[in-house]
């Protein structure tokens, strides 16, 4: 096992790029810890699958390097990476039983029979497939499958990192939850550095340690799941963590407050001027509804009734916000005011956070 | 307009895959079909559709029996979970395909599409080929073509599974909107309970290949008629323990008891089932009056702002949603708490025998 | 998984069953008709029983020219199969190439049975052909028309040269369906080439190897113009399969009772073999599964 060091790495499809736009992956330096649970998070076509072929030597990148360690492992075979992936579809060896699937890396390296005996039958305890050994592959549900895929990625003791690819993709809503919970158990006993690919933020937020978010080639934010949710470094974090997202909202920002259409909404740091395209960012976690209350005007489009919250959603001068209310606090219809929580507005310019002078003690 | 299903059931090779259900969807009403994969989701819509031939029963829409006419013949639109739509005609041509096949003439054909574009956010994207669009563009282009027929029933077959889970969230947010807009029956199976709460209208929970609740859908949700219900209708699942009625009290095992209040009080003494949801598990008492459980913690993850406890009580295995970041150590002890407002009372063979009393008052 | 019950379904089917019963029962039934009577002519007909299925069974010449078939299809198939595949294999997955591979592939496919044999008979002459001349240029001693040996080697390097692209085509349509994923997922747990091709792609392309070893068995079993045209069936009897046979007994006899008894049991020969070799890979499967 060793830390992973994406130095310097940019990838473009095309042979000769000529600007920003013809790179799949825009210049990142990245540095994965030993043993940490990471998730990849972002839209289809951000990069993300490009960055996962390219640790996985797939893809021999346009520049720069990887470093397990401290060897180059940029111009190496995926075989001589050490390196285990779980695939959005569950692959397994049809024609053998579970058990031969399970010990196939470790047969195909010469490993010792008593070893692979003794190690196939740990793995199998672990993702729970102790008494289905020898049972054929192909017969096995969806899910089943996968958790062989799983075992056969943990079956090598010395792999670099577990790779997943969308990993539940076809796996039933009520078998996720199962799943989910077997892999952090399985990153627990074993402490393999696992780096999780996928569009879902339920599944990057619970899986991960750190979620390394991207959008349109770039890293935009690397995070633990409670940073990025408190405090989004870039506007996209923002909408794309939390259901729904961050409410952003045009404004002008000066000293303690922003303007928004002329209506004052204080802030709780100081800031410079600022020019270019400025807007606050505040999550609809933060906003308080009254009627008749203090605060900005707002109109009640619809509320939608989610069991645990509602959601509101408002006419802002115009433009549509979002109001998360948790169960038990009213709600209704007639209210009109909207309060901004200070401490959680956020301040944009051109989609990046930009951090004020701060008033009194706030955390960091 | 309404469309009424009377004691139809559905048997393949003598394998039952719909149970005898009888429905009644009205006009301009959205019904979502709840269940888990295989629940008998698509075979209800494919009764609905005429796609199929129920074994017993009949499907009347507008008091008429259509029980034997063909898929064609009913003003019936179907969305499917892959984005079907024609490859090699534009966006146009796919929207305008069904007008064209009713010979509409020219004029209304390009006034519906465009109509039908511009409320389906398509609108610049007309002259482009289906590929090459973004999976979220092409599975509103395929709704765009289900709506511009004008049918007075829309079936939608867990539409968005296959996209991102952003656009997921986006086009779920537009969908009542345009249906609120179209006046027809819109029926939409899913497996999300989550989604189903977003889309409001009525929510017909399915487990096994029967209709387990019809209702409202805040109403299914906070007063399920039964165990099994309650199960499929939660995201993630109900815990579930049992108890006991003795006099005026209710026995949780390890000595606890509290009084039976309201409806609780007219129980007969016995065992039960109690439920309550995830998110009602607490790890620390909001008042006085709460149920302690001592558990064991297995698991915890962090969504942002709010972490998923998992436990273990006496090998009954729970979930719990809590606000805030908790960052627990994995096997350690722990008591949590549930208030008693916030839990479900089923009889032993799972029927409801008393509503949460939080939920009467919701 | 969706059925309902719907008779009128079977109208639809109506045509086919008309237009089967015209092409293949009301035929059979004729030669069926043929194979238990006798006749001199004039349509008069006499009841023969089973008189010239005794007469097929038994006869010494037949039963040579069965074996003889059973050994060239053999010989076809370990040959065909193997050999589709590596090509197969060996094909490009993208790119240019693709396109001029399937297209090359396809071409001896498009050849019509009598060129083929004419093109072969022509190609292999020892006086004038590019192979004959060359071989014997060369000191082999080498001529269909005379060794019984070369005229094998020759029919069978033939239908090799006329049929592996159909199992190579079908071979390589199995390949591209195998998602990348699984190389992928190859590599990393160091499969070596071998165990590649033995637990992924031998088992993805089961299904259509089966379908070609079906056709190409069938083809094989019942093949008549190219060694027609090529030999003859000579020298001697040496290339003489049971289609050269019968078509010998049928319209150079003019034996039509026995010809039609013949027909009927080499119809059940190919129907029985074909059977087998289905359920044998079919259960093959099935044992595998579970």
């Amino acid at each position: 096992m060793a830390r992973i060091h994406l130095s310097n790495l940019a990838h473009s499809y095309s042979g000769t790029p000529r600007s920003e736009a013809d790179y799949a992956l825009k210049r990142l330096d990245l540095v994965w810890d030993d043993g940490s649970a990471y998730a990849l998070l972002g839209p289809s076509g951000c990069g993300k699958t490009t960055l996962l072929n390219i640790i996985s030597g797939l893809i021999i990148p346009s520049e720069g390097q990887i470093l397990f360690g401290e060897e180059d492992v940029t111009q190496l075979p995926t075989a001589a990476r050490n390196i285990a992936q779980v695939f959005q579809f569950p692959v397994v060896y049809d024609t053998m039983t579970v058990r031969e699937n399970l010990a196939f890396p470790l047969v195909n390296r010469g490993a010792d029979r008593d070893y692979v005996r003794r190690r196939v039958e740990q793995i199998a305890d672990m993702i729970g497939m102790a008494d289905v050994l020898d049972r054929a592959a192909r017969r096995l549900t969806a899910d089943a499958k996968q958790k062989i895929s799983l075992g056969r990625g943990m079956v090598r003791e010395d792999v670099n990192a577990i790779l997943f690819d969308e990993p539940l993709t076809v796996i039933d809503p009520h078998m996720k939850w199962e799943l989910r919970t077997q892999l952090k158990a399985l990153h627990r006993e074993f402490g393999h550095t696992m780096i999780y690919v996928t569009h879902d933020q339920t599944e990057a937020l619970t899986f991960a340690d750190k979620v390394v978010v991207m959008y349109d080639g770039q890293v935009v934010q690397t995070g633990t799941p409670a940073e990025l949710f408190e405090r989004p470094a870039h506007t996209f974090v923002g909408y794309f963590i939390g259901s729904p997202g961050m409410n952003v909202i045009p404004a002008r920002v000066e000293g303690t407050s922003a303007h928004v259409e002329g209506v004052e909404i204080p802030l709780d740091a100081s800031y410079p001027a600022l020019s270019g395209k400025v807007e606050i960012g505040v999550r609809p976690e933060f906003l308080t509804l009254s009627k008749d209350g203090p605060g900005l005007p707002v109109r009640v489009r619809r509320i939608e009734d989610v069991g645990r919250h509602r959601i509101v959603r408002l006419e802002f001068f115009g433009r549509e916000i979002n109001v998360v209310v948790p169960e038990g606090r009213p709600v209704s219809q007639e209210m009109n005011r909207v309060v901004f929580d200070p401490a959680r507005v956020g301040v944009y310019v051109e989609d990046r956070l930009v951090e004020g002078r701060m008033l009194q003690g706030r955390a960091a | 307009m309404t469309l009424v299903l009377d004691n139809v059931s559905k048997v393949v090779d003598g394998r039952t895959h719909i149970y005898p259900t009888s429905l009644t969807l009205e006009k301009g009403t959205m019904n979502v079909l709840l269940g888990p994969t295989l629940a008998g989701k698509t075979s209800l819509m494919r009764l609905m559709a005429g796609l199929d031939k129920p074994a017993t029963g009949r499907i009347v829409w507008n008091g008429e029996d259509v029980t034997d006419r063909r898929v064609q013949d009913r003003n019936v639109a179907m969305v499917y979970q892959q984005f079907v739509n024609y490859p090699t005609l534009s966006v146009w041509e796919n929207i305008a395909s069904p007008l064209k096949v009713a010979r509409r003439p020219r004029a209304e054909i390009d006034a519906a599409v465009k109509k039908t574009a511009a409320l389906m956010k398509l609108d610049g994207l007309l002259d482009r080929k289906p590929l090459e669009l973004s999976g979220g563009q092409q599975q509103r282009c395929a709704l765009a073509r289900a709506l511009v027929k004008d049918a007075g029933l829309v079936l939608l077959d867990e539409p968005l599974a296959n996209l991102d889970y952003k656009l997921r969230e986006e086009l779920r947010a537009e969908i009542p909107r345009i249906f609120e807009e179209s006046g027809a029956i819109f029926v939409y199976a899913t497996t999300e309970p989550e989604e189903a709460l977003l889309l409001g209208g009525n929510t017909a929970t399915l487990w096994e290949g029967r209709v387990t609740q019809f209702g409202r859908t805040p109403d299914v949700y906070r007063r399920p008629a039964d165990a099994v219900t309650a199960r499929v209708f939660s995201d993630p699942p109900m815990n579930f323990l049992k108890i006991a009625k003795a006099g005026d009290r209710l026995l949780f095992g390890e000595g606890q008891s509290v009084p039976a209040l309201g409806a609780l009080g007219a129980l007969k003494d016995g065992r039960y089932l109690a439920g309550f949801r995830p998110n009602h598990l607490e790890l620390e008492p909001p008042h006085p009056g709460c149920l302690a459980f001592p558990a064991v913690l297995s698991e915890t993850e962090i969504t942002g702002s709010e972490t998923y406890v998992h436990i273990d009580h006496g090998g009954e295995r729970w979930v719990g949603l809590v606000h805030g970041v908790r960052a627990l150590e994995h096997g350690r002890a722990l008591t949590v708490h549930v208030d008693p407002a916030h839990v479900y009372v089923f009889e032993e063979d799972g029927a409801l025998a008393a509503p949460a009393s939080y939920a009467l008052a919701a | 998984m969706d059925k309902t019950v719907n008779q009128k379904a079977w109208f639809l089917v109506l045509p086919v069953l008309v237009l089967v019963a015209f092409s293949a029962v009301i035929p059979l039934m004729t030669v069926v008709n043929y194979s238990f009577q006798d006749t001199f002519g004039q349509n008069v007909f006499f009841w023969a029983g089973f008189e010239w299925f005794e007469q097929v069974l038994a006869s010494e010449r037949i039963r040579d020219a069965l074996g003889r078939q059973i050994l060239f299809s053999a010989i076809i198939l370990a040959i065909e199969v193997p050999l589709g595949i590596l090509v197969a294999l060996c094909m490009p997955r993208k790119g240019i190439w693709v396109s001029v591979c399937l297209v090359l592939m396809a071409l001896p496919l498009l050849i019509p049975w009598n060129v083929v044999g004419t093109i072969w008979q022509v190609f292999a002459r020892v006086d004038i052909g590019l192979l004959g001349r060359t071989l014997s240029e060369l000191g082999i001693d080498y001529n269909y028309t005379q060794d019984a040996l070369d005229a094998w080697i020759t029919i069978i390097v033939m239908d090799v040269w006329h049929w592996t692209s159909l199992v190579a085509l079908l071979a390589y349509a199995g390949l591209v369906s195998i998602p990348s994923a699984y190389y992928q997922a190859a590599k990393i747990d160091q499969a070596s080439r071998w165990k590649v091709f033995r637990y992924i792609e031998l088992p993805k392309m089961q299904g259509v190897l089966l379908i070609a070893i079906l056709l190409r068995f069938m083809d094989s079993f019942m093949i008549y113009t190219e060694p027609f045209v090529l030999t003859g069936g000579g020298p001697g009897n040496a290339t003489t399969f049971l289609s050269i046979d019968l078509v010998k007994t049928a319209i150079g006899q003019f034996d039509l009772g026995p010809a039609a008894a013949f027909s009927l049991i080499y119809f059940l020969v190919i129907l029985l073999i074909s059977w087998v070799f289905y359920t044998v890979m079919v259960n093959l499967d099935k044992k595998e599964g579970v």
